[in-house]
């Protein structure tokens, strides 16, 4: 006979057999000065519905390895001698894909339903060594999320091994479900506190014009009808703050600017920065012969989508998930990644997923500073963004292909994970354009993929303002790549057989904002709260409408073609479910039952914000503190120590634990070289297996020349993506951008804004002369956290302000690919661009805590001669490998170079063309703009300085046998003796695999 | 015979595009089928000389890599074993050897699992090329006259192992052993990076006692064009553009399973 009690299955590894996640928890105890004996641990399975005792023994066979692992049922399993035992499980509520799973195999084995109940999972942690209260401490570091994470730590010896064993984590959801109204007939302070307690980040004026469209008797009027209030109900008021919210609304990017330029005296006055700077250029280029038909959608849908080839159009979008990831690093990066893939299943009718790329900036991995308790340690959110990214991308089956690490303590409070994804979409589908989202009223709005729960209410109005001690957890969720891979499987096909008219994504503000922006295309929309399937009983219809928990779509599917749909939904086993419908009402319309739960003008929704006034003002602070280098004779140490810098050193431990190869059209790598090691420039891949075209994807970022002046710092991101392309062997033709503004709040600001309208104005300005396009992009404008200090003071970190550009190119012939390495002994050496006097913000002044003033400056014009020149000298085959120098300089471009060859090399910087340089240590490490290394078979040197023509450039030495790197400098005398095994180990060895 | 290919994929499995394109450039004809698809009989294996199960994170790898899709394909026991019979070819890379050796394809004794694939001692994903070095002793099928391979791996749990020393013994003797890691100089490797997950004796690779049942941690479909090659541009400056001429190693093997059925 089945039994209602819970059951547990513990299953570990057998003691002659390693235990390889217990290992790296060790080492991490080990860096935290705790030393341990011995740690081991086990996974332990809660399964809270009916099972006969044959039952549970069935599954514990099924469910151990019966070569390298042992189990327990229904008692405490015990792998060995220990002094504690650190349990750690899912607070209720929060989701748990290996819960899912596990319950889903045991309808498989037991091969039966096993109804409503749920199984748990929770990790033991066994541990031999160390004190109760060290172990605590450092398992609340390491193991455990209080935010979402329950942990009991168990003195082994003396602990009854039968407490907690049947801990069951269940959800139990508040009460009452009836919608409530909320008065705004209040005063100021009273609204204020209304939007502050309801984690609304509705400001003042918002609250307002909330406030008085329910004064509007028509409006009144048509409410009575449906049996509503004068005053907006709950559900109403949550859908307005999520709409309206900065995450939303870009309400700073579409504000109105009075901004003054205390240099020049220059005055301006910019209705929306986004209109002005970055939509304007691109529909200006779009008006080119060279970008006209090939621009398929812009800034209108999840992804901007461009031409591929006559067959196929290719997708980009670029998202921040930077306050989630300060919470709850693994869940905020793991969400942040798989979140921004819908953007790419969530355009036009749907695409296809083909790479993902990460930009991520932390504060410095050895920060030993004060932290308070709301902020995670730095390396702590870093190997938990890592971790959220690999099993977002590898169990998706999506490569993640490029990126980059970026150190600075400014980013203590809120890391900045940026998520790219990529696509490819047929450019039609039985003679329909997919591009085109297609909704008349009748259709229907269906759900698809995950359910929904109490996780993630308030994310889009949680990370659109400062964290602060209380910014609730409940935004925090952890994600199931298997359900969205899934899910993902099903919506291609359906799309594939024409069963979808429209599709988005349910990301921010969840079915309010993916239903409530679809109707805007049928003009009104129906919602049936009481239809959306839940996690569990008990939620309210404000939660059920706002709630973003993950891996959901909503897709616009014809009456007609309903019963397909859902009959290929089920084979696919994605849950899928309609929850309203389409209508040219004008209104959005939720009910709950019988009950009308919001009623609200679609034109009001989505137009009524007020819109902001901002001012800037511009005056340049200067640094003033160029160090003195009194000697730089012998620069050799100088470089091994650069090349050990964090944001120098290789990120390749780090980075292999991304799967970059899979759907095999991997061809330029993260890595290349002799021994696959060295940095590459950017990502080649072919995106369809039986064609030699490819894409290239590439970015660009320096937060550090944003100290200096944001307008150069966004030039130099923008040189740096494009640079990226052409190293790689691409050409100027069609590169278009993603832009990604991260900005410490420039609400009450002037500095800040001024520097936020500078960045706009370069990029406008260098996106038009490159002839760039931005297709997509995304803003997050408040990377400020608040907290606690020693003393008890309020303080507040911010993080520098950071445009971050990627860039997409297509690339005609993937077998043009160059990469960075040198490639044989005897191969000519070319440094192409000019070096100046441009040390501000360099690394090698950051590394003696300098800025300096004298900002990098991109000279365009000439840039993109020497681009298109390069280019034409990679059709032909003309460089064996070429090398971006960028942060770190001449100095480590060419180091990189050589030891990714693995070859030395003989450079001699007296004809190195320079602009202003008398310096050798300024000749290596200034990090002037458009700047290559470039390394040519000595057969095709003629044919290669030909192509450069008017190109300013040097031959500045050979790569050679062995494995000497000699640099001597601008007056011919050897400035650099080094081993290039030396130089490589310097840089290789800054991070270990841990 | 043009042999045709089922191409299982769907709920995690993930490399059905590489897969397929290398099963139908060898000159097989394909069709990519879900587990689920195969699970509620809308297509049969009847028709199919060559089963490719894909490698992925199937179920997420959530009780260990393979074992909650090893159940669900359990049921499928029958129609397997039938499959089997006629003379056909299983590949099984990655996540499809990790559900196959789950599901003890590799057995020798028809009671106990003989060898299982546990996590790499490093504990964590690696995605990296690696050297291997081909059995020529071996009965595999699919590897004949293949030696010397430069192929990626990319998992977290490729740790091969057996329950005992007798059963790696087995295994040797009968010519189960089809792959084993190598470093630069050929020579067995038994440290990470180039054995990437320590598995016993540098096992990258074995077959049933057939030989028609191949699993393999490294992906031989992710070599299918000679520029996913890691040095296809140091070729390239070596050879020219006769680097495109080579065949991959990949597709090397894929037409060895399609020739079985000249």
């Amino acid at each position: 006979m089945a039994d209602t009690k819970p059951n547990t299955l513990q299953v570990a590894v057998k003691p002659e057999f390693p235990d390889a996640s217990a290992a790296a928890v060790k080492q991490d105890f080990t860096e935290r000065g705790i030393k341990t004996q011995n740690v081991r641990t086990a996974r332990k399975i809660t399964f809270d519905f009916p099972l006969s005792e044959d039952d549970i023994k069935r599954l514990e066979t099924e469910l151990t390895d019966p070569v390298t692992e042992f189990s327990a049922i229904n008692e405490q399993i015990s792998p060995g001698d220990f002094d504690f035992m650190v349990e750690v499980s899912k607070k209720p509520g929060v989701a748990d894909p290996q819960g899912r799973t596990a319950k889903e195999i045991a309808e498989t084995i037991l091969d039966r339903g096993v109804g409503e109940g749920s199984a748990y999972t929770s990790a033991q942690y066994f541990v031999k060594g160390g004190t109760e209260e060290e172990l605590k401490k450092a398992a609340v570091a390491m193991l455990a999320n209080p935010l979402i994470e329950d942990m009991r730590v168990y003195d082994y010896r003396t602990w009854d091994r039968r407490t907690g064993l049947h801990t069951v984590p269940k959800m139990v959801a508040g009460n009452g479900l009836r919608a409530g109204y909320v008065n705004l007939g209040v005063d100021d302070n009273a609204l204020m506190e209304i939007s502050g307690k309801g984690e609304l980040s509705l400001n003042l004026r918002e609250m307002r014009t909330i406030g008085s469209e329910y004064q509007r008797p028509s409006f009144v009027q048509e409410r009575e009808t449906f049996g509503l209030g004068p005053m907006p109900t709950d559900v109403e008021l949550e859908v307005l703050a999520q709409t309206w919210s900065e995450h939303c609304k870009h309400k700073i990017f579409n504000a109105a600017v009075h901004y003054v330029d205390r240099e020049t005296g220059l005055t301006i006055d910019i209705d929306s920065l986004f209109k002005t700077f970055i939509k304007d250029a691109t529909e200006e280029l779009a008006k080119t012969d060279k970008w006209k038909d090939k621009l398929v959608s812009v800034f209108k849908d999840n992804a901007g989508i461009v031409k591929f080839n006559n067959m196929w159009n290719m997708l980009m979008k670029v998202e921040t998930h930077n306050s989630p990831s300060a919470k709850d690093p693994y869940g905020g990066a793991l969400t942040g990644v798989n979140g921004c893939h819908r953007d790419i299943m969530g355009a036009g009718v749907g695409a296809e997923l083909i790479a993902s790329t990460d930009v991520l900036c932390f504060a410095d991995p050895d920060y030993a500073g004060y932290l308070p308790s709301t902020i995670l340690h730095p390396d702590r959110v870093r190997k938990g963004v890592f971790k959220g990214i690999e099993h977002a991308g590898n169990k998706t089956g999506i490569p993640t292909v490029n990126g980059s690490v970026f150190f600075h303590d400014s980013f203590l409070g809120k890391p900045l994970v940026f998520c790219g994804s990529v696509g490819v979409m047929p450019a039609e589908i039985n003679g329909r354009k997919t591009e085109e989202k297609v909704i008349e009223p009748g259709y229907l709005a269906v759900m698809v993929g995950g359910r929904v729960g109490k996780d993630g209410i308030h994310g889009a109005t949680f990370s659109s303002g400062t964290l602060h001690e209380k910014s609730p957890s409940s935004a925090v969720q952890i994600g199931d790549p298997i359900v969205q891979k899934r899910a993902y499987d099903f919506l291609i096909r359906a799309r594939d057989l024409g069963l979808i008219e429209a599709i988005t994504d349910n990301g921010a503000g969840g079915l309010s904002s993916s239903i409530g922006e679809l109707a805007q295309i049928s003009g009104g929309c129906e919602i049936y709260l009481d239809r959306v399937p839940l996690k569990y009983a008990g939620m309210q219809p404000w939660e059920i409408l706002i709630s973003e928990s993950q891996e959901r779509m909503t897709a616009a599917v014809k009456p007609e073609k309903i019963t397909e749909f859902e009959e290929l939904s089920r084979k696919y086993r994605v849950e899928s479910s309609v929850v309203g419908k389409f209508t040219d009402s004008g209104k959005l319309h939720a009910t709950y039952g019988s009950d009308v739960v919001a009623h609200l003008d679609m034109e009001f929704l989505h137009n009524g914000v007020p819109k902001m006034e901002l001012e800037a003002e511009w005056q340049r602070i200067l640094h003033n503190d160029d160090p003195i280098i009194a000697d730089d004779s012998d620069l050799t140490a100088e470089l091994t120590r650069i090349l050990a810098r964090p944001n120098i050193a290789s990120k390749e431990k780090m980075v292999r634990r991304f799967d970059h190869e899979v759907q095999g059209g991997s061809a330029g790598k993260p890595f290349v070289g002799a021994q696959n090691d060295g940095p590459a420039d950017a990502a080649v891949l072919r995106p369809f297996l039986d064609s030699n075209e490819g894409i290239i994807l590439s970015h660009g970022i320096n937060p550090l020349y944003g100290q200096i002046d944001t307008y150069h710092m966004t030039a130099n991101a923008i040189d740096e993506a494009i640079r990226g392309v052409i190293a790689v062997g691409g050409d100027m033709e069609r590169i278009v951008f993603n832009d990604n503004f991260c900005w410490p709040s420039p609400l009450e600001d002037k500095h800040k804004m001024a520097q936020l309208v500078r960045a706009n104005m370069a990029l406008r300005n260098y996106c038009l002369e490159y002839e760039t396009p931005c297709i997509s992009g995304k803003d997050s404008m408040t990377i400020d956290t608040e907290y606690t200090d020693q003393e008890g003071n309020k303080q507040k970190v911010s993080g520098l302000p950071t445009v971050m550009m990627s860039a997409m190119a297509k690339m005609d012939d993937a077998r043009n690919f160059v990469s960075m390495d040198a490639k044989m002994p005897g191969d000519i050496v070319y440094v192409l661009g000019v070096t100046k006097d441009e040390m501000g913000g360099s690394e090698f002044y950051t590394s003696r805590g300098a800025v300096g003033d004298s900002v990098p400056v991109v000279d365009a014009k000439s840039a993109k001669v020497l681009y298109k020149s390069l280019a034409e000298a990679t059709k032909h085959g003309l460089a064996a490998s070429i090398h971006d120098a960028s942060q770190g300089g001449l100095g480590v471009a060419l180091a990189e170079t050589a030891f990714a060859g693995g070859y030395g090399m003989d450079v001699n910087l007296s004809k190195l063309p320079t602009q202003d340089v008398d310096k050798n240590y300024k000749a290596l490490f200034s990090e002037s703009a458009s700047r290559f290394v470039v390394t040519v078979d000595p057969a095709k040197a003629d044919e290669f300085e030909k192509t450069m023509g008017s190109v300013q450039y040097a031959r500045v030495g050979n790569v050679r046998a062995g494995d000497s790197f000699y640099v001597r400098g601008l007056d011919g005398r050897t400035v650099i003796t080094a081993s290039i095994y030396g130089l490589k180990d310097a840089w290789q060895s800054r991070f270990g695999w841990n | 015979m043009e042999p045709k290919a089922l191409i299982l994929t769907g709920n995690g499995l993930n490399t059905e595009k590489e897969l397929d394109y290398s099963l139908r450039k060898s000159g097989a004809r394909t069709r990519i089928a879900t587990i689920y698809e195969l699970l509620d009989r809308d297509v049969t294996l009847r028709d199919c000389q060559i089963l490719a199960i894909c490698g992925g994170f199937s179920d997420g790898d959530d009780l260990g890599a393979g074992v909650a899709t090893a159940k669900r394909l359990g049921k499928l026991d029958e129609e397997l074993h039938e499959f089997y019979a006629r003379d056909t070819l299983i590949y099984d890379v990655c996540n499809g050897f990790q559900i196959a050796a789950k599901l003890g394809v590799f057995n020798n004794e028809d009671s106990q699992i003989d060898a299982t694939l546990t996590s790499n001692d490093a504990g964590f994903f690696y995605d990296n090329w690696v050297r291997l070095k081909v059995n020529p002793n071996s009965r595999c099928v699919f590897t004949k006259g293949l030696d010397g391979l430069y192929l990626p791996v990319r998992h977290g749990e490729g740790k091969f192992v057996t329950a005992s020393p007798e059963a790696l013994q087995r295994l040797h003797a009968n010519g189960q052993v089809v792959m084993q890691y190598v470093n630069r100089h050929g020579d067995v490797a038994a440290q990470f990076p180039e054995n990437p997950n320590g598995s016993v004796d540098a096992i990258a690779g074995i077959c049933d006692k057939t030989g028609r049942i191949f699993g393999t941690m490294p992906h031989f479909e992710a070599f299918n064009h000679m520029t996913n090659h890691p040095h296809y541009t140091r070729m390239k400056r070596e050879m020219g553009a006769g680097v495109d001429d080579m065949e991959p190693d990949g597709i090397k093997l894929f037409k060895n399973m399609v020739a079985y059925f000249a």
